[in-house]
């Protein structure tokens, strides 16, 4: 891989200089280390770069300003959820008392957490009409590997060892295999039907006394609320199967419909996506899951414990359920997310959730009705809180496809939709502006894909290049899988970038 | 209280557009049958209510003790420019970065995190982040299950319980298997990993071993014999995977200096607050030969088409929106932002000061040992160890509640947590960083010398 041109922003290496820093904390005594044998102790210093503190700020904020975010402009980016991060959430779970919780404090020290997330699980149990939740998963897959392997314990607790299979829709987001295969099981993908739907005669065909269970996103990725939801939960069961809900798409369907009470025996909850917990550049994220009666006894370990005669709460012992399908992860949960997604909760009471959902969708048929003159929009029913358009009709048209359509967006100041997912629809863009949009962004939007579409028949060599005004232009992705760097090391000679 | 931003007016001219009379005709899709019952919750808060109620909530929980607490999440100094610059919406409200144009600000902070902990680990490859020290580790014997195409690895007693309870989680969806390593009961190396039981399950020619999972320091605080291990689990074919701390790696023996194939740990004390578990920080390392087992996000450098250096998500032939059933992990969303902070965290520490933080919680440890000693608390294990270690107190359960009234969080009584460990019955384990003081220290000793005391007292008048 050769660097020739600049460099954005140097990297905290390249800044470095032998002797720089300030002191954080006292000098120890030089004698502290005495007791520890050689072998044991670090033969060369590890090589952190040394910096003073502006340089820091400095370094951080330059890469900051590099970003696109929430809190910098409209992110269309369908699956995602990409709503407004409220400010109070933040502010909450700074607070000295949830900050600075250790996780094995003993019950009676951390009675305001331990409220707080009992609190949380009652109320995403009602959401989601679940007889209870776990809060342990740190993110909506470990959430899934949660719920299957709890799915794998109760075919088990019955004696049913010939459970092997998990049916997917060919529309999954790619974790629902994955989680499959991780929880041991064969991956058995059935494919869609034409009107973007489940096909419940194919899976009706696939399911038997090997399907372990069924995991559906609802609303699918299409954006799409399964209108043969009936017909499939019961032939899951039927079959003897478990259904598991992926609730990567609650937003849309909040007060309107329960996976619990619909006959979902499973179901996960992704608190950065509905809860408006922050996305971080990639996570932290909380996955909370929630199950049904037939699932509770293998709920992971520790529970959340409300005691008798308003003794407050405590944490299950260690091996206090034996059923359970045992720990998922070290400690309570990734709390401090947990904390922001309760003060969401608390902030909305059941009607603002209602009004969320409500606004989610009536913004995502807006942007639907608007759009449908500009790109294609395959499934025309009311979509919910989200809808795929395709550039099919343009490609054909112009040689235009929807990569060079989202990297054009760019130059506009957007951050694209979602691209080329669902697997089962021809370049794809899926669009979800979420509810804390307003009517003039989704407007101005519009607009932009507008002019988009109209130089992809006028100048198409300007989508093809695009994006232009980004700091960096489209990148040798090729060359950096096939000669990984992956990490800094000091470079000599031609290998040296340019100075900045 | 919503966030929304629509008027009365705008919902009506949406409406308009859609052609629709209300918004319950777009829900027309889901049958009646299943229509919600109703959604009953707490009513809604104003945000100076909510404020009000947080902060009381908080303030329910105790987190005025003087604390003696580690076990897996430690309390350090953590400089505010680590929160004041993760406070920036251009970083924590920013999406994944798949759009490398509009995310060089992610990619290269999560590039350097990458490089900072190749540095301390001495490895060559670092993940972008896992969830957490457990699932990172639990991630870590299944990467050595791949890489060997074996189906069983030994973990000693010494990884974290919480850790090993998760990788049995893990492994049981997976069907292979995870024995236990004992530790050594008695002598010189009490409570360190058995090296002589550790050759005896590697001997097992029926059932080889793909890896090999040692954690240094312990679980009990204890320096471990890791190259031995390591040239133990080599010698039988199996890789080995060293379970670490990241800020004890200043100070200790690194996982690339005694040879280890993977470290996998918990991120959390580069800078990250206790939170009450999370959310933490994964760390999960490999050597170069290793790249394509290693689940998770990697970042990249690589050159625009202008030649200008750039930073991209890469190697994602491994991912699950790639490689659906056939991926690596089921891994998506992950703790950049935790990965943030460590990067923040060690930039700001700076070798030096990374180094004075490990060896100033090493002072602090020593005094409290001594103290703690001399109130009537030795400790259980004779072997080398950093900042925490496990001290003989009877009853100890009894006695850590009863110094919670006086103010003193004792550490951890270990017995719950290391069942079968006849040493541990009577013990908690307890820890000093570099903001442990000397005073919490006099303090701490002198109410365990009361309560050891008045235990001693009464024994004698029964």
């Amino acid at each position: 891989m050769t660097v020739t041109g600049e460099r954005l922003v140097p990297t905290l290496f390249e800044r470095s200089r032998p002797g720089r820093g300030s002191t954080k904390v006292p000098h120890p005594p030089k004698d502290a280390l005495d007791r520890i044998p050689t072998e044991g102790r670090r033969k060369d210093g590890a090589r952190l770069p040394e910096l003073s503190e502006p340089e820091i700020a400095r370094h951080y904020v330059n890469l900051s300003q590099l970003n696109y975010a929430v809190d910098t402009g409209f992110y269309p980016l369908g699956s995602c959820t990409m709503k407004y991060n409220p400010k109070i959430n933040e502010w909450a779970a700074r607070l000295d008392g949830f900050a600075s919780l250790h996780p094995m404090a003993p019950d009676e020290l951390a009675q305001g957490t331990l409220e707080l997330l009992w609190t949380l699980e009652q109320a995403l149990a009602e959401i989601g009409g679940m007889k209870a939740v776990t809060l342990q998963p740190a993110a909506g897959a470990h959430g899934e590997l949660t719920g299957i392997l709890m799915v794998r314990a109760y075919h088990r607790s019955r004696g049913d060892f010939d459970r092997t299979e998990v049916l997917v829709p060919d529309s999954s987001h790619g974790t629902n295999p994955a989680t499959a295969s991780m929880a041991g099981f064969k991956t058995i993908t059935i494919p869609s039907a034409v009107d973007g739907g489940v096909d419940v005669e194919a899976f009706r065909a696939a399911l038997g006394p090997r399907t372990a269970a069924v995991m559906i996103t609802n609303p699918s990725t299409l954006g799409l609320f399964e209108s043969r939801l009936c017909d499939l939960l019961d032939a899951v069961h039927e079959a003897g199967a478990l259904a598991y809900m992926d609730g990567a798409n609650l937003n849309a369907i909040m007060g309107r419909f329960k996976p619990g009470e619909a006959g979902f025996d499973v179901m996960h909850f992704n608190v950065h996506k509905t809860f408006s917990t922050p996305h971080g550049g990639g996570g932290p994220g909380a996955g909370p899951v929630g199950v049904g009666e037939r699932l509770l006894p293998f709920l992971p370990s520790p529970r959340v414990l409300r005691e008798r005669d308003g003794r407050g709460f405590r944490l299950e012992r260690p091996h206090e359920r034996p059923s359970s399908i045992g720990r998922v992860r070290g400690f309570a949960g990734s709390t401090g997310v947990l904390v922001r997604a309760y003060a969401y909760i608390r902030a909305h009471g059941a009607a603002g959730l209602c009004e969320v959902s409500d606004d989610a969708v009536l913004a995502a048929n807006y942007m639907k009705a608007r759009i449908g003159g500009l790109l294609d929009v395959p499934f025309t029913r009311p979509c919910m809180h989200e809808f795929v358009a395709s550039s099919t009709t343009l490609k054909a048209e112009t040689g235009i496809r929807t990569l060079d359509v989202a990297k054009r967006l760019i130059d506009y100041g957007y951050h694209p939709p979602t691209i080329y997912f669902p697997l089962t629809v021809d370049e794809a863009l899926l669009i979800e502006p979420t509810e804390t949009e307003s009517r003039e962004v989704m407007d101005a939007f519009v607009e932009a894909l507008g002019q988009v579409v109209a130089e992809a028949h006028t100048d198409p060599e300007l989508l093809h290049s695009a994006p232009h005004g980004t700091p960096v232009r489209r990148l040798d992705e090729a060359t950096a899988a096939r000669q990984p760097n992956l990490r800094w090391r000091a470079m000599t000679g031609s290998q040296t970038p340019c100075p900045d | 209280m919503g966030y929304g931003p629509h008027t009365p007016d705008d919902r009506a001219a949406m409406l308009a557009a859609i052609g629709v009379a209300s918004v319950d005709e777009l829900f027309a899709d889901i049958p009646q049958s299943l229509r919600a019952s109703g959604l009953e919750l707490a009513p809604p808060l104003s945000e100076s209510e909510l404020a009000t109620h947080l902060r009381g909530l908080a303030s329910r929980n105790r987190v005025d003790l003087v604390s003696f607490l580690g076990a897996g999440a430690y309390r350090h100094f953590v400089p505010p420019i680590v929160d004041q610059l993760l406070l920036r919406g251009e970083f924590y409200t920013a999406y994944t970065p798949y759009q490398p144009e509009i995310s060089q600000g992610t990619l290269q902070t999560i590039y350097e995190y990458q490089s900072l902990l190749a540095e301390l680990t001495a490895l060559d490859v670092v993940s972008a982040s896992h969830y957490d020290g457990a699932s990172a580790t639990a991630e870590a014997a299944l990467m050595t299950c791949r890489a060997t195409r074996r189906e069983r690895v030994l973990v000693s007693r010494g990884v974290h319980p919480h850790y090993r309870e998760t990788l049995c989680t893990y492994f049981g969806g997976a069907s292979l298997v995870a024995d236990e390593i004992p530790l050594v009961s008695e002598g010189p190396y009490a409570g360190t990993t058995d090296l002589a039981a550790l050759e005896r399950m590697l001997a097992d020619a029926e059932r080889p071993v793909a890896g090999v999972l040692v954690a240094n320091p312990s679980f009990l605080g204890l320096l471990e014999p890791m190259a031995e291990a390591g040239r133990l689990a080599h010698a039988a074919g199996a890789l080995f995977v060293s379970v670490v701390e990241p800020v004890s790696l200043a100070v200790l023996a690194s996982p690339g200096q005694y040879a280890a194939d993977i470290a996998a740990g918990e991120g959390q004390p580069l800078g990250i607050p206790l939170s009450y578990g999370g959310p933490y920080l994964g760390i999960l390392a490999c050597r170069d030969d290793l790249v394509r087992q290693i689940p998770g996000r990697l970042v990249g450098m690589t050159a625009d088409l202008d030649g200008k250096r750039a930073f991209v998500m890469t190697m994602r032939a491994r991912e699950q929106d790639i490689r659906r059933e056939k991926a690596a992990s089921n891994i998506c969303t992950n703790q950049a932002l935790c990965a943030l902070a460590a990067g923040i965290y060690l930039a700001s520490l700076g070798p030096h000061g990374l180094s004075d933080v490990a060896t100033l919680g090493a002072a602090r440890a020593y005094e409290l040992e001594t103290a703690l000693a001399a109130a009537g608390a030795p400790r259980v294990h004779p072997g080398p160890y950093l900042n925490e270690f496990a001290v003989r107190v009877p009853d100890a359960g009894a006695v850590h509640a009863r110094l919670l009234d006086r103010g003193v969080l004792a550490g951890l009584p270990l017995a719950p947590l290391m069942p079968g460990e006849p040493s541990l019955s009577d013990a908690l384990l307890v820890c000093a960083t570099e903001v442990t003081t000397p005073d919490e220290i006099g303090s701490f000793a002198a109410a365990l010398g009361a309560e050891l005391a008045s235990g001693a007292a009464q024994e004698a008048t029964r």
